[in-house]
């Protein structure tokens, strides 16, 4: 999905969103609240820093954006902008604020400029590597693949918009696939996650069961998640 | 040599966080070490207690922070141990009284002078475990074998690690062998599954603990204790010798695994 506007991308932390510089403001964010109503619940809870470059934003302008952004149940944390009025705007706002120039992508070193619109079924799609355990309370987003080098610890979450690989064990919440792809996969050293979802579908793992200690995949067949292993 | 500060955290309450901190406290005097320990449960004090000094308080931690004691005459000394001493906590106070900073300072004065600086965290995850970590050398993460103590010491060990101070050292307390075996209890070899910590003890259940606790003297000088012989042994642990585990009727798994730990794999 291009997207002139906006671009969203999944960092360590939470989400960026890249809006236009140039597009009139309402359109702008307009565009954003029907991309974040689409998929509600890839954005739920997450942790959002805006890149507005060097549009100058007006308070009252910045409020209404973080206004939207929570009452969709997102925290507008950081602001990243060239522009003194933004920075001013956010400040008043008590939102952190980031100089564009300065620190981007300390989170994930990607190149900023990219679009993050991938789509999760082309080689090469950008993703997150995550190198050590999700303990419980962690959530990491991804636009693309999410990695983890490590294990995915009951109570953390992992919600990508393509695959998950787990190398380690899953035993917490993954969410491949999480703006509709139903071709995604999750896939993991250990396959026990307390809740897997792949773009609208949901397994839980049933009470009692013995847990699976071979690696596995788990994807969408017949309309239902199906876990393989692989041993 | 400059002291060292060891934070003992949990996340959940009601683990033995406290009763940890008295007891490798008193461990570590009986050692020979020079020891202070901090309660940092500001509001809701209790290590006086179980250390048996209530009524000595005269200044606390907050009236050190804040200027109106000096360091010195605010330190209570242990009836047993000349080198083991307490800062309390205030009672009618709360957290926020203290800051991160605060306590860093404190501990930066009291490490010239003590070998070990041990700070009892609260439960919970704000202010007050921000006071107790701000200032740690290592942590020790006190829990049960159980799942929501154990969840809630990963949430924990996610924070000190991300506040670059982890990844922290185990105790697991309370552990009922026969439960165990039952299968109706986490063995210590399902916590260190979840967690991958290094294990530092594994403190079995012992209703002496909790006498000695109101009785205010640690149990770890009941040499009829179990418990107490477990914590002396973490102490030493923590001093750095190589103390093997108790038999505590353990799957005989588990101790292949932490041999294979202790000798630095």
């Amino acid at each position: 999905m291009q997207d002139e506007l906006i671009a969203i991308k999944g960092m360590n932390n939470g989400l960026l969103i890249s809006l236009s510089t140039t597009e009139n403001w309402q359109s702008v964010t307009d565009r954003l609240a029907s991309r974040i109503d689409e998929q509600i619940e890839f954005y739920a809870g997450a942790d959002i820093t805006v890149e507005l470059g060097s549009r100058p934003v007006p308070k009252y302008e910045l409020s209404s954006l973080k206004a939207l952004l929570e009452r969709r149940g997102l925290k507008l944390s950081r602001v990243r902008s060239e522009s003194d009025t933004t920075r001013q705007s956010a400040r008043a706002l008590h939102v952190s604020t980031e100089n564009n120039l300065g620190n981007i992508s300390r989170a994930m070193p990607a190149p900023a400029q990219e679009t993050a619109s991938v789509n999760p079924e082309e080689t090469g799609t950008q993703g997150i590597l995550f190198r050590r355990t999700l303990r419980s309370g962690r959530t990491i987003h991804s636009d693309g693949h999410a990695l983890v080098f490590g294990d995915v610890n009951p109570g953390a979450k992992v919600i990508a918009a393509g695959d998950i690989v787990v190398w380690g064990k899953l035993r917490g919440y993954a969410h491949a696939g999480a703006m509709g792809n139903e071709s995604a996969r999750v896939c993991a050293l250990e396959m026990n996650p307390s809740q897997l979802r792949i773009a609208g579908h949901l397994a839980t793992s049933p009470p009692g069961k013995r847990p699976n200690s071979a690696p596995a995949v788990a994807l969408i067949r017949n309309n239902q998640i199906i876990v393989e292993a692989r041993e | 040599m400059a002291g060292k500060v060891v934070t003992v955290s949990s996340g959940k309450g009601g683990v033995g966080k406290t009763t940890a901190t008295a007891n490798l406290g008193t461990s570590l005097a009986s050692l020979g070490k020079k020891v202070v320990v901090i309660d940092a449960d500001i509001g809701l004090r209790n290590l006086d207690v179980i250390m048996g000094l209530e009524n000595r308080i005269v200044y606390d931690l907050v009236d050190i922070v804040e200027g109106r004691s000096k360091l010195r005459q605010s330190m209570i000394k242990h009836k047993k141990f000349e080198h083991l001493y307490l800062i309390p906590a205030a009672q009618t106070r709360d957290k926020m009284s203290v800051s991160p900073e605060d306590m860093v300072k404190l501990t930066d004065e009291l490490r010239e002078e003590f070998d070990y600086i041990l700070i009892d965290s609260p439960a919970g995850i704000e202010r007050g475990f921000r006071n107790a970590l701000e200032p740690a050398d290592e942590v020790l993460i006190v829990t049960n074998p159980e799942v929501s103590a154990v969840r809630d010491a990963d949430r924990i060990i996610g924070l000190i690690e991300a506040a670059e101070k982890g990844p922290g050292k185990l105790i697991i307390n309370r552990l009922k062998t026969d439960m165990v075996e039952r299968g109706e209890m986490l063995s210590s070899d399902d916590v260190y599954d979840v967690l991958g910590l290094t294990i530092v003890g594994i403190i079995p259940e012992d209703e002496l603990v909790l006498s000695a606790s109101n009785s205010g003297v640690p149990v770890t000088l009941n040499g009829e204790s179990k418990a107490g012989q477990a914590f002396n042994n973490v102490a030493r642990r923590i001093a750095g010798e190589d103390v093997p585990f108790m038999n505590l009727n353990d799957n005989p798994g588990f101790f292949r695994r932490l041999v294979g730990l202790f000798n630095g794999k």
